[in-house]
């Protein structure tokens, strides 16, 4: 915390996030051991891995929504457990996989509730929630009401909002996404995925997503950090890491690489 | 939007016309402006326009504390059930499901059936007790190291009421015919009698949960996100719950030991106003106190006038009149719930 001074967007490639030796178990069962991970900001991370890997356990581990056993998570030099959870939710925010209100609020209440950490005036909270509705393209929804959306635009929304929590950062917002894209289509699967990337890239965001689909975890991503049964087997560019090798030794499947004549990624089947 | 402009008004002169109704009807009739005046007069002690002394005895000793009372335990009991529902995001929950009103009852009919000679204060006393302990109870039941399970809390609201329905019941079969009907009544609730102590009683009890649940009506918004999304957003969402719940036990448990208990307004008023301005909580609440004290102060006429010059129990009154209209809800929104 020490660092809130400092101008709004750091230099990309500083450590935001630190994980240490971090162990998680639950029940009899050992679900992470010994994860070490520099998350840097300014870059897509995509965890990835089979099921039952682990990358789903530690984006909740990340935002305290599973207690670790062992290891130390560290947050802009800070241990995780030790922030103010109102001052650490300014710069952290996770966007959920679905969510569902019971009461039909409308579009802009629920960007609205993104307000809920930051201390803005009225006018200046409403100016904000109108231009992240804006970023995500749903301005001219911003008085329907949600349930009625399709699964795509309720997603943005919670995109808009997660968004307005991190409007008043101090530091390079991290931004977590689990498998942010289970529910879309290609087109907004797109949207979604290139609204993070330009984040990282243009505004200094550190984003950590899970992802299933591989091609779309390399086209999207800086950085794969690959699971396997709760460990580390591949950290690196997405040249260097989805290999044929790689890929049948983690999910016991053969693909099928077809190289891209004008990308270095091959594509894989 | 629309909605939202003129619902303020309106409910307020709804509020005004019902208490002025409340304090004119009844054996005694006395016209509006007379009561008007006696209001004025009680309120500042002046004798302003022609009230006669008779008359302003039944305002001051009957009609006013009556009125009164009637408003502010629609009021808690109103905006309690709003924030029940938004606490365990769910429509059909109400202030009872905590265990409050159940655990109420048990100590009340505890103090009616064993202690016959304790008298009306120590069946309030023994009621308001009970409620909080139960709720209390209920409370622990759902915690675990890892935080408390809305579900779980919903489980152990439903046990520890059929464990409460289960000491009435043997109560109920050793108590005398006096203590019957006490019980029977009681458990109807009613407004008749009301005493100016349990006015100002219920009147701190609006006083306190008004301003408490307003401070908090934000972070009642973001828990309908869910509770990890709360946490995400900053919100110390265990330490919320506990709060909002120990507030509903005091609320409803001062309520239902000035009153009995009386059931419906909690769960029906706050979707009657979710229905008009949808589901904000900073619009919610002030207009479920509103719309609740209304509510409750026009079914307390009804019990009145339905079939004068004997009374009904209020309770009765909120019942038969809640009941056909959540069916009614229910029928229109089925499709939707399902």
């Amino acid at each position: 915390m020490t660092n809130q001074t400092s101008p709004n967007v750091e230099p990309s490639g500083k450590t935001v996030l630190q994980v240490n030796k971090l162990s998680v178990r639950i029940g009899q069962k050992t679900v992470l051991s010994h994860i070490n991970l520099n998350i840097q900001a300014g870059q897509v991370t995509a965890l990835l891995g089979p099921n039952g890997a682990g990358k789903s356990t530690l984006l909740k581990s990340l935002c305290q929504e599973v207690a670790a056993d062992n290891g130390t998570i560290d947050v802009f030099g800070a241990k995780l457990e030790q922030w103010d959870r109102q001052q650490l939710a300014k710069s952290m925010a996770v966007l959920p996989q679905h969510a569902s209100l019971t009461f039909p609020f409308k579009v802009h209440e629920v960007v609205e509730m993104g307000l809920y950490p930051l201390s803005l005036s009225q006018q200046q909270g409403k100016q904000l929630v109108l231009s992240q509705l804006e970023q995500v393209d749903l301005l001219h929804l911003k008085d329907r009401s949600y349930p009625t959306l399709s699964g795509g635009e309720k997603q943005r929304v919670q995109l808009a909002r997660v968004l307005t929590q991190l409007a008043q950062a101090p530091q390079s917002p991290i931004l977590l996404l689990d498998e942010p894209t289970s529910a879309l289509d290609l087109a907004q699967q797109h949207r979604v995925l290139s609204l993070a990337k330009r984040l990282a890239h243009e505004q200094g965001y550190a984003v950590i997503v899970v992802l299933h689909d591989l091609n779309q975890a390399s086209r999207y991503a800086d950085r794969l950090v690959i699971l396997e049964q709760g460990q580390v087997v591949e950290d690196g560019s997405p040249e260097q890491t989805l290999t044929p090798a790689t890929i049948r030794q983690v999910w016991h499947y053969d693909p099928v690489v077809v190289n891209q004549p004008n990308s270095a990624t091959p594509l894989l089947f | 939007m629309d909605n939202r402009r003129w619902l303020w008004p309106g409910l307020l002169s709804a509020l005004v016309i019902t208490s002025l109704m409340s304090v004119s009807i009844g054996p005694l009739q006395i016209s509006p402006t007379v009561s008007l005046q006696a209001v004025v007069n009680w309120a500042t002690q002046l004798e302003v326009g022609s009230v006669a002394p008779h008359e302003q005895l039944v305002i001051n000793n009957v009609r006013l504390p009556r009125t009164l009372l009637a408003l502010a335990v629609g009021a808690v009991l109103a905006q309690c059930g709003a924030v029940m529902q938004g606490l365990f995001r769910n429509p059909l929950a109400d202030p009872g499901i905590i265990g409050v009103s159940s655990g109420a009852a048990l100590g009340a009919a505890i103090c009616i059936v064993l202690i016959p000679q304790g008298g009306e204060y120590m069946v309030a006393l023994s009621a308001f007790v009970a409620g909080l302990l139960t709720t209390l109870a209920v409370y622990r039941l759902a915690s675990s190291p890892s935080g408390t399970s809305v579900v779980l809390l919903l489980l152990s609201g439903v046990a520890i009421a059929a464990l409460a329905g289960a000491g009435i019941g043997l109560l109920t079969y050793m108590a005398d015919d006096m203590a019957l009907r006490d019980l029977t009544l009681w458990q109807m609730g009613s407004i008749a009698g009301a005493q100016w102590h349990y006015v100002i009683l219920s009147l701190l009890a609006l006083a306190l949960v008004s301003w408490q649940f307003n401070r908090n009506a934000k972070a009642l918004n973001a828990l309908l996100l869910g509770e990890a999304e709360a946490r995400h957003l900053g919100l110390d969402v265990d330490k919320l719950k506990f709060k909002l719940i120990v507030l509903c036990a005091i609320g409803v448990g001062i309520a239902v030991a000035a009153t009995g208990i009386i059931g419906f307004i909690g769960l029906v008023v706050p979707h009657l106003v979710r229905m008009m301005v949808g589901p904000d909580h900073k619009q919610l609440l002030p207009l479920s106190a509103m719309l609740g004290a209304a509510i409750l102060a026009l079914a307390d006429i009804g019990a009145r006038a339905l079939v004068a010059p004997s009374e009904l129990p209020v309770g009765l009154v909120t019942a038969l009149l809640g009941a056909p209209f959540f069916i009614l809800l229910l029928l229109k929104q089925r499709h939707r719930l399902i």
